[in-house]
């Protein structure tokens, strides 16, 4: 410690402070800089603090009780997870939104796949330019938009869908009133949305491919569907990483599209895990149960989360 | 591949020649036809969505489904806000929205900034946790901040859906990624001339973010003005934004013209389109920066 820092303590209360900070010096200019830095990052801490990661210790609170609005919570331990398993709605909208998420990802991811290596071999840029912007265009729209809409197209007897598929001499096919079917018709009006993501990543990744690895190929006389299959899908798999982490993290919570076009039904055969929440928390106003199952849905996405942190840190991202 | 290295081109069988030719040709055609299908599955539905949204209530559902806009009933839109309050449901959405995207710009660009340029006990390890929070859906905080918003009296109102989205550790993140780009001797000849330390934050790398904000701006407009579920738990009635506006539309046409239905799509998706046009650029940067750096 030095003789300044002993003066100012010498000063004492505010003006001591004032000095300690506002000195002249590297030391000083360091202490404000510091100080900045608390002052900039609060507001952001603190609400993150208040509404994300509080919130989330709280819901796991909240999941051990049994809680409505008219009586004041109680303490149940497990039970609400006991409940939960035997639940047929919670089983079922499980089951359904795996089922979506399989579907959905497997086809947003392998067909963005598919037109980011089409679109990649175009030279003319204004067709370049074409693709990109029509692949890129739904992403951009609400999920309740999207839903509206096709529902109409996807609508059994006038849906413009069945009217060309009766033309090949299909029978009218029962896209959202089928309780088979009705999964797989959400999970590609899902798809043909999010297309637009997973396109864009490969053909970012398709861009930054190292040009010494494709020559090397180009010499071992790799060509076409060889050369595809061997060099290049496994140098953008860490892009079909990224693209199937985010896309099942997304899927896992899919609400909008479902509510709007089905209602969770024919049945329950559309009810997604995050419908069933939303119904128990706030149609029943039982938080605590409806909590238990967020904290399912929250575990399915930290898990999945987990791999995809896992890979950054491991820079697979950065090649 | 000795033999092949020998053998002139002159020696290829005229059968071989063809093959390759073929297959060249093939290489090129298949793909673009691929990618010329696919543009058709794409945009199809959203030009039957333009086009039957300005037909007349009889012709909706017409037969075979006609893509050009060849009717103009644009009564149709008139109708959407006399269904549903419309215009309210635009105000709502906007003032929502902005105040968002606005409450979001200021609180990440100092963020960013404290993370990218600021020393400080414990950066690291709060740049960590706050990445950490990104991992946190939606869906598994909604029930106790739904509890705090009513406590705090905001239920159904625009703060209660303007507040808790407006940290993000995203938008800290990216700008902080921004910040990370400018070169530190712009901000040494800037204090060897005397600004203090706001005045390096405000003059010197705030404008030169801009880009930054720019991307989080739009990615924050697009994302928020297509919120449906907050919303709905949120907030009731004449404080409901325009995406709960077309869900009420269609519950209320199901025996009606779906053409006014489609009006009220078409209105909701204009600010989109406009981004669209205009912030294309900031928008794929943004959806590759948060994609493939992290």
């Amino acid at each position: 410690m030095s003789g300044k820092s002993l003066s100012s303590n010498n000063i004492g209360g505010i003006g001591g402070l004032y000095h300690w900070l506002f000195q002249d010096t590297m030391e000083g200019l360091r202490r404000r800089r510091a100080l900045l830095g608390y002052l900039f990052l609060l507001p952001t801490l603190l609400g993150i603090f208040i509404f994300t990661a509080g919130p989330i210790f709280v819901s796991f609170g909240l999941s051990l009780y049994r809680w409505n609005i008219f009586k004041p919570p109680d303490f149940i331990a497990l039970d609400n997870f006991e409940r939960l398993l035997a639940d047929r709605r919670v089983i079922v909208g499980l089951g359904n939104t795996l089922k979506f998420t399989v579907l959905a990802v497997a086809s947003q991811v392998s067909l963005g796949l598919i037109l980011a290596l089409a679109v990649h071999r175009i030279n003319r840029i204004w067709l370049r330019y074409y693709f990109r912007t029509a692949y890129f265009l739904p992403l951009l729209m609400s999920g309740a938009s999207v839903a509206v809409f096709m529902g109409y197209i996807f609508h059994k007897e006038f849906g413009p869908l069945n009217y060309y598929l009766t033309l090949l001499g299909l029978p009218q096919i029962p896209w959202l009133t089928n309780s088979d079917l009705v999964m797989i018709s959400i999970a590609i009006i899902s798809a043909w949305r999010n297309l637009g993501f997973t396109f864009l990543i490969f053909l970012g990744g398709l861009a930054n491919l190292s040009q010494e690895v494709l020559d090397a190929a180009d010499v071992d006389g790799a060509q076409g569907l060889r050369r595809l299959w061997s060099v290049v899908i496994p140098l953008l798999s860490p892009q079909i990483l990224f693209a199937t982490v985010t896309g099942v993290i997304g899927a896992l919570q899919v609400f909008d599209e479902p509510y709007i076009m089905t209602r969770g039904g024919p049945g329950n055969a559309s009810r997604t895990l995050v419908m069933v929440m939303y119904e128990h928390a706030f149609k029943d106003i039982e938080f605590g149960y409806g909590s238990a199952i967020a904290i399912v849905v929250f575990l399915m996405i930290l898990a999945m989360s987990a791999v995809q942190m896992w890979l950054w840190r491991n820079r697979v991202f950065y090649q | 591949m000795a033999s092949n290295a020998t053998r002139m081109p002159g020696d290829i069988s005229a059968a071989e020649h063809r093959r390759q030719i073929l297959s060249h040709q093939l290489g090129r055609w298949v793909p673009l036809f691929i990618l010329a299908v696919m543009s058709v599955v794409i945009l199809a539905p959203i030009m039957w969505t333009i086009s039957t949204s300005l037909r007349s209530g009889v012709d909706s559902f017409t037969v075979p489904p006609k893509w050009l806009p060849t009717d103009l009933a644009v009564e149709n839109y008139a109708k959407v806000f006399e269904t549903v309050p419309f215009a309210r449901q635009i105000l709502n959405s906007a003032i929502i929205t902005w105040g968002t995207v606005l409450g979001q710009l200021i609180t990440a660009a100092l963020a960013g900034y404290a993370f990218a340029r600021l020393e400080f006990k414990g950066r690291d390890l709060l740049f960590w946790v706050v990445l950490a929070t990104m991992m946190i859906p939606i869906q598994a905080t909604v029930i106790p901040v739904f509890i705090l918003i009513r406590n705090l009296g905001l239920y159904d109102t625009y703060w209660s859906l303007i507040l808790p989205a407006t940290p993000t550790a995203f938008g800290a993140f990216l700008l902080r990624q921004y910040y990370l780009t400018i070169p530190i001797e712009l901000e040494e000849s800037a204090l060897i001339d005397g600004a203090n330390q706001w005045q390096l934050f405000r003059q010197v790398y705030l404008p030169l973010v801009k880009p930054g904000l720019a991307v989080l701006a739009i990615l924050s407009f697009n994302f928020h003005w297509n919120e449906f579920f907050r919303p709905l738990i949120f907030l009731q009635h004449e404080n409901y934004p325009i995406t709960i506006g077309i869900f009420q539309l269609q519950g209320y046409m199901m025996t009606g013209s779906i053409s006014v239905v489609l009006a009220g799509v078409v209105v909701s998706l204009v600010p989109v389109i406009i981004i669209f046009l205009f912030g294309q650029r900031y928008l794929i940067e943004g959806i590759m920066r948060g994609a493939i750096k992290g």
